[in-house]
């Protein structure tokens, strides 16, 4: 028995043939975390840039188009290539299986496929963005993208549609494994929420992802064969692409903090020892979102000129889409009464995703008014909004969740007191970064600007050096995680002496999850 | 690239622009409502999570206590959302009636049309004077603005005024305000256009209405809209087919502002501004019944300002003009 669980996943070897031909979910997710941290620095390199940039009210570190150059990178890369895989293709990918109790996702070599689409695509976008100079935004808003940007955008948006075929193939493979692979007693309302979450995730994307594929293709008729579709002097409407885009793009959202929401369930429960509060509220209201985030679309679309009254309908849904956010919150803050808690790394990362996801949320309902929105759109209030959202709940989640199922997924603990360290250099750095951003866009800087009037510079110096402080609870657990692969004390199964399937067995587990399939028989967070 | 200096508006970092018009300071009402709402709610959250992290923390012994019973749960839930989604139903309502009179159909004194281009901004003020990068304003009057572009899409934001209005090419958007407050204000492209982008702004200057007047007497008065627009009616042709014995027969065009036109496809249609410029740029799109589908594009051929000019022209013959008129375009 011992020696059984000495084989893990881990000990196949660390030949290139046994990683890069992997049908194994675990060796995948670290296939993705590599290509994953390569983007994600990429695009933070590009911030760092922007932020150096704006320290000074004239344009004078980049040109004008190196910059809006470097902000299309950052957006590319961040959003395409960083957020809307992330937490599914990493965390998911290890864990769904191990957490409905099965031995790998349902279709194997079409994960190993997915990540392959996925990286090659990504370099082949980023060559193209790069070497290219594509210069419009990660929203190729037309006609800008399809007439008057370079001749590039044709291969970055072809990359970003290859990329989007790596979504489609996660997202089936998700939903394929919650219906059929769940071990015995498993039922749908014994499923950990972070199940439920990417399988909300992997619906969006296979429901929302091909439409984002069309929308580029026609940008790509247009560009090439002058087929008016989206540009008013060929007789197209530009408004056209607007409705395309966003009807995926408002749903990407979903798709970036979904998932967050799910880690977050895990997270809190845990290291409060409680069960979650109100467990089918939770169940009903990611269910909610990514329902009703399919019918808000046109929020982003208040000034464009689209109808007064669909503007007056898109509003009255954005709203509504708040409430279920809203009661989640409530749910995880509920979930800390009576309850044991601890404040370890994963904790404080929850915590702050709390935090930072409130304000993001709260931001969002300044932007469903109406009249409200009409003034803060394009400027910085946005900028700020969804960096909240985006950088402030769905990374903190992905961090929150790395740190606590680091042991599990390494065998391996980190060092505490530097990851509490990290942990609160994001919380402040990010504050630091971005709440100066909500000044800027109330007073009326605009986004996407190369310069600025010099009334603005306050703001956006303490912007700027907030991102150092930010810049460096990103790298510390580079540090220490890398430290801890070699060097960390041995985890144990369940270090943090958590509930769930995943704990069950050996960190790391062995290759096929569990020695005997385990048998479920109560709902998930079991604790006390 | 262009080196054009940049004329900002002299004012500071104002967390709270400038309030130039009524419309400005009820949006701010709602800001104020809004932000004291998330602020005490986040002081709630923060409150509890602190308050808890303490209370229940795992290294104080003694009893927590029974855990909230289920159904008291669900209550506490479904309270929680009904009570959000009636504030939240009050704010749409007081959001979205403001949105109606920034944007909707208003009585305005005049009409500024506002055409964005690669990168700046280009404004015609009713009696034809014209101005780049600046607006001027009289104090006190409603101000209907009418914005296209010539190119990709801009945005025509007064953050003073808390108004922004896409300019998009192909299409007519509206946007009326009443400034109230003389002074200096920011004026920005707010939506990415490209290079330029960050210099795509400038200043909006409201006068008094005396100030004003003077200040349109002293700008080189070109002919007003309307005799520009007579002008071009004849030089692209026009008139050749629409006035006169021309030998095609073309619908005459005085009086067809605002009449609703009856189509060959059956349908029928309001003759406003967007209707004339399709006209002129699209032939095809709305061929009137009765008539062959002859007449030219002028896409690519005429400019948005001429066609501004040329539909000033228009809608300033009343019905019967040119046949009272003997000479073709006189
Ligand atoms: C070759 C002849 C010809 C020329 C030149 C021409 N038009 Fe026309 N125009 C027509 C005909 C025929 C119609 C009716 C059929 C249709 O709607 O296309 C028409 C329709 C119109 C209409 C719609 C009128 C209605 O009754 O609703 C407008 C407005 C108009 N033209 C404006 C112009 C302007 C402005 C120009 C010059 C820039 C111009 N046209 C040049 C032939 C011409
Ligand atoms: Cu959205
Ligand atoms: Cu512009």
């Amino acid at each position: 028995m011992t020696a059984e669980v000495h084989k893990h996943y881990l000990s196949g070897g660390w030949s290139l043939h046994s990683w890069l031909l992997t049908t194994d979910h675990k060796r995948i997710c670290w296939l993705y975390l590599v290509s994953i941290t390569g983007f994600f620095f990429l695009g933070g390199i590009a911030a760092l840039l922007i932020r150096l940039e704006l320290m000074t009210p004239p344009g004078d570190f980049l040109t004008a188009e190196g910059y809006n150059e470097t902000f299309s990178l950052h957006g590319i890369v961040m959003v395409w290539f960083f957020l809307i895989p992330s937490i599914p293709a990493t965390l998911g990918n290890f864990l769904m299986p191990m957490m409905v109790g099965a031995r790998d996702l349902a279709f194997p070599r079409l994960n190993l496929l997915s990540w392959y689409i996925y990286t090659l695509g990504g370099i082949f976008t980023i060559v193209m963005v790069i070497g290219g100079g594509v210069d419009t935004g990660w929203t190729f808003y037309t006609p800008y993208s399809s007439l008057f940007s370079s001749s590039a955008v044709i291969a970055a948006v072809a990359g970003v549609f290859i990329v989007g075929f790596s979504s489609i193939l996660t997202g089936i493979n998700f939903i394929v494994t919650t219906h059929t692979m769940r071990a015995p007693g498993m039922h749908w309302l014994r499923l950990p929420l972070f199940v439920w979450a990417n399988y909300a995730t992997s619906l969006i994307l296979v429901l929302a992802t091909p439409v984002l594929s069309v929308t580029l293709l026609l940008i790509a008729a247009e560009r090439l064969l002058g087929i008016g579709i989206f540009d008013p002097s060929l007789g197209g409407d530009p408004l056209l692409f607007q409705h395309l885009f966003w009807f995926y793009s408002h749903p990407a959202v979903y798709i970036m903090i979904l998932p967050a929401m799910g880690v977050v369930s895990e997270l809190i429960t845990c290291f409060s020892k409680n069960r979650i509060f109100g467990y089918k509220g939770m169940v009903l209201a990611i269910m909610a979102i990514s329902l009703f985030g399919f019918v808000v679309w046109g929020h982003h679309m208040f000034t464009s000129g689209q109808s007064l009254y669909a503007g007056i309908l898109f509003s009255f849904f954005s709203f509504l889409v708040a409430v279920p956010s809203a009661v989640k919150t409530l749910n995880w803050t509920a979930t800390l009464y009576r309850g044991r808690i601890t404040f370890t790394a994963p904790m404080i990362y929850g915590l702050s995703f709390l935090g930072l996801f409130a304000i993001g949320g709260l931001t969002g309902i300044f932007l469903a008014a109406l009249a409200l929105d009409v003034h803060l759109h394009d400027t910085y209030f946005i900028t700020a909004h969804f960096h909240y959202i985006m950088v402030g709940g769905a990374v903190t989640a992905y961090l929150g969740g790395l740190h606590f199922w680091w042991p599990k997924m390494t065998g391996r603990l980190y060092s505490e007191l530097w990851s509490k360290i990290a942990a609160l250099a994001l919380f402040i750095g990010f504050n630091l970064t971005f709440f100066p951003q909500f000044l800027l866009g109330y007073s009326g800087m605009p986004r996407r600007y190369h310069e600025y009037p010099e009334a603005f510079q306050l703001l956006h110096v303490m912007s700027s050096l907030g991102s150092v402080v930010l810049a460096i609870g990103y790298l510390l657990p580079l540090v220490y995680f890398t430290w801890s692969l070699f060097r960390g004390a041995p985890a144990g199964a369940n270090p943090w002496q958590a509930e769930g399937l995943e704990w069950r067995t050996a960190s790391p587990p062995p290759k096929h999850n569990f020695v005997s399939i385990p048998r479920v028989t109560e709902g998930p967070y079991a604790y006390r | 690239m262009s080196t054009s200096s940049v004329v900002d508006a002299d004012i500071g970092l104002e967390l709270i622009p400038t309030q130039a018009s009524a419309y400005a300071s009820q949006v701010d009402n709602l800001y104020f409502v809004l932000l004291a709402l998330s602020g005490l709610l986040i002081l709630v959250l923060v409150g509890l999570i602190v308050g808890f992290g303490f209370r229940y923390s795992s290294k104080r012994s003694g009893e927590r206590g029974k855990a909230v019973p289920e159904k008291l749960g669900q209550r506490i839930e479904i309270g929680f959302a009904l009570i959000l989604a009636v504030s939240f139903l009050g704010l749409f309502v007081w959001a979205g009636w403001l949105y109606l009179n920034l944007y909707g159909e208003t009585e305005s004194d005049f009409t500024i049309n506002v055409i964005g281009k690669q990168w700046m901004w280009k404004a015609q003020h009713p009696d034809g004077t014209r101005e780049i990068n600046t607006l001027h304003i009289p104090v006190d009057q409603t101000v209907k603005l009418r914005l296209t572009s010539q190119d990709v899409i801009h945005s025509f934001s007064l953050p003073a005024l808390r108004l922004k209005r896409d300019a998009v090419p192909g299409m007519y958007t509206e946007a009326h305000f009443r400034a109230t407050e003389p002074g200096e204000y920011r004026l920005f492209c707010a939506e990415y256009c490209g290079t330029e982008h960050a210099r795509m702004r400038g200043k909006l200057v409201v006068l008094s209405q005396a100030d004003y007047q003077g200040w349109l007497g002293r700008q080189g008065k070109g002919p007003s809209p309307e005799v520009a627009g007579q002008d071009l009616f004849r030089s692209y042709g026009c008139s050749g087919c629409h006035q006169g014995d021309a030998s095609v027969r073309a619908p005459t065009l005085d009086g067809v502002f605002g009449r609703t036109r009856p189509l060959a496809s059956g349908e029928m249609i309001e003759a406003d501004e967007a209707y004339l410029r399709n006209s002129i740029l699209q032939p095809q799109k709305h061929v009137v019944a009765g008539y062959e589908p002859v007449m030219p594009s002028y896409k690519g051929q005429i400019s948005e300002d001429e066609i501004f000019q040329i539909i000033a022209y228009i809608k300033s013959l009343p019905a019967g003009a040119w046949k009272q008129s003997t000479g073709a375009g006189q």
